[in-house]
């Protein structure tokens, strides 16, 4: 049986959600116009009022936000509301070398946190469960956006938060955990350090894993639910937004449904800017439809993916967004092609490699290099060198139908790359441009 | 043990004289030999022989120590990934031709050779051994004693 947590807007008609949107647009661009100055004088230079604005369908004729206007406009200047109604701020990580700081009102703080008890209905989630968030808490949004979350369903929460993995594994098994939220990365590390510890599948309590804030293979999701005997759901999210819980998956597992009475998704042409027709691949924006302290208009995410507006067996009337790519600003171009790390993880975990690799990017003679260390496994090592090179080129050539171009490979030794707590680092790029 | 998993089914049959090799995987960088054999020595484990297959990026270190068990316990404890080859060990006669003829006589026997390296450590009677992987360990080791070579078990070498 599948259970909502606010089942009259998850499963709510077309005409409905339209209904809502609209309204919500309406207030949003008037709010925005009258309190955060700095996006009024966009849309006066695009020529553009309130008043122009009567429906989702006018949503194209208002100015993008990007991340370059947060870092213009930082730290206030997107502020949507006196400090005084503001109750808290999260930060993005900086791993693209660009800090975002994010404010909330309590009614921002609410609204994210049904999203996130949103997801962990849909993972199977009620009062009865334990739930253990394995995200970092702090400034990332990881960790106190699932709290809250968990809270809202009644899950009786045990905030470990990221790090110290031997504890993590002894509240799991001691306190009977049943929901695990964390990075994809950092679950494959628990799972494979449960499987050094003698834990199999039917040993762990876990039954479910809500995992997102990196772009993870679906060859990642049927490892760590093999290894952990779980089912493993894909959670999306931005802290320009909110944090984790603008799109969640259902027991489907085939796509995120976007909150959308929060976040109105469009699909555009990164380059032209021009809204793409349903089904089109582009780039990802979100308008956050009533968020006050920090209201995202038309906010270019630098996701690729694409939404389908399909019928999902879960009932739920949510719009479904594919699992992105990877970040536009994860994409690598190596000698013109555009890589993501998430092909060469699907070849990687096709071929039996473990799902902790790195990728490196270098220059040499103005031609960029691509090495891939993947560390030596019991199962792999044989004494016979021949083999290990057969195997070696299987990966060379596997590689190279995914990508396009050659990548070499490096075996490592075991437990030489370092593992992650919270977002892996998967690429090391030397190249100086 | 599954580091340590036999990776051939030749150590199961009836009985032979094959020692078990170790082999171990290195990165090829300067000092992952010496770690490695510093963590051997510190456990007290005596190496009687050594052989290094190497390409760009790794190697296999192939060894014949004096405890296998204890030397695997080691690797595992320093998160080594290892694997036990059965391998026949050989004397050698000191004299012209001396390893011709025990390659004449794996020729002669179909017996193929996949690697082979030397050693001196014969405990007692300081002769030199060749250590040998082949495919069929106990033919080779059946054609090698009909033609009169001695071969050593553990406790010689």
């Amino acid at each position: 049986m599948e259970r909502y947590y606010q089942k009259e807007l998850e499963c709510a008609s077309p005409e409905k959600m339209r209904e809502i949107q609209n309204e919500k647009l309406l207030k949003q661009v008037k709010h925005v116009w009258d309190h955060v100055p700095y996006y009024r004088k966009k849309m006066e230079e695009k020529g553009v009022t309130p008043d122009d604005i009567h429906s989702v369908d006018d949503l194209h004729k208002l100015p993008f936000l990007s991340k370059a206007d947060l870092r213009e406009a930082y730290p206030y200047g997107l502020l949507g509301k006196p400090l005084k109604e503001c109750v808290r701020i999260q930060s993005t990580s900086g791993t693209t070398g660009k800090r975002v700081v994010a404010f909330y009102t309590q009614h921002d703080i609410d609204l994210w946190e049904d999203c996130c008890a949103r997801a962990i209905t849909a993972a199977g989630g009620t009062d009865e469960d334990v739930c253990q968030v394995s995200y970092g808490y702090g400034l990332f949004t990881g960790g106190p956006g699932l709290n809250g979350g968990s809270h809202k369903v009644g899950c009786l929460t045990i905030p470990t938060s990221s790090g110290n993995t031997d504890r993590q594994i002894m509240f799991i098994n001691d306190l009977h955990a049943t929901i695990l939220c964390c990075t994809p990365s950092y679950a494959a590390y628990l799972g494979e350090r449960m499987k050094e510890m003698g834990l199999g599948p039917d040993d762990i309590p876990l039954k479910a894993g809500i995992f997102g804030a990196e772009a993870w293979s679906e060859e990642m999701r049927q490892d760590i639910q093999n290894t952990m005997g779980i089912k493993a759901y894909d959670i999306y999210g931005l802290t320009e937004l909110s944090g984790p819980g603008v799109s969640f998956e259902c027991s489907a597992q085939a796509g995120m449904h976007v909150n959308e009475d929060h976040f109105l998704p469009e699909i555009i042409d990164p380059d032209t800017e021009e809204v793409l027709p349903p089904g089109s691949e582009g780039e990802l924006v979100f308008t956050a439809l009533d968020k006050e302290a920090f209201p995202m208009i038309r906010y270019r995410t630098r996701d690729i993916c694409c939404l389908s507006r399909e019928k999902c067996s879960c009932g739920r009337t949510l719009i479904k967004m594919k699992k992105p790519k990877g970040r536009s600003d994860d994409m690598l171009i190596i000698r013109g092609v555009n890589v993501f790390p998430s092909q060469i993880e699907t070849v990687l975990l096709n071929q039996g490699y473990p799902a902790n690799y790195q990728i490196l990017v270098g220059r040499v003679n103005n031609t960029d290099t691509l090495d891939v260390l993947v560390e030596m496994t019991p199962e792999m090592f044989t004494d016979n060198l021949g083999e290990i090179n057969r195997r070696q080129k299987e990966l060379v050539d596997g590689l190279r139908a995914m990508l396009g171009i050659k990548a070499n490979v490096k075996l490592v030794a075991p437990k030489s790359i370092a593992r992650s707590e919270g977002k892996a680092v998967r690429v090391i790029d030397n190249r100086k441009i | 043990m599954k580091a340590c998993d036999t990776d051939s089914e030749a150590v199961k049959e009836e009985k032979t004289m094959a020692i078990k090799q170790i082999s171990v995987f290195l990165e090829n960088k300067p000092g992952k030999l010496d770690a490695m054999t510093k963590a051997l020595a510190d456990a007290g484990i005596t190496l009687r022989a050594l052989s290094l297959a190497e390409t760009k990026d790794f190697g296999i270190v192939r060894m014949i120590v004096d405890d296998v068990f204890d030397t695997a316990t080691v690797l595992k404890e320093h998160d080594y990934i290892a694997t036990l080859t059965p391998v026949v060990a050989v004397m050698i006669p000191d004299e012209v031709g001396g390893l011709n003829g025990v390659l004449t006589v794996l020729t002669k026997a179909s017996v193929n050779l996949e690697y082979m390296y030397a050693t001196l450590a014969g405990k007692q009677t300081g002769n030199a051994y060749m250590i040998l992987r082949v495919e069929q360990v106990k033919k080779a080791e059946e054609v090698l004693r009909a033609a009169g070579y001695r071969l050593a078990d553990e406790g010689v070498i």
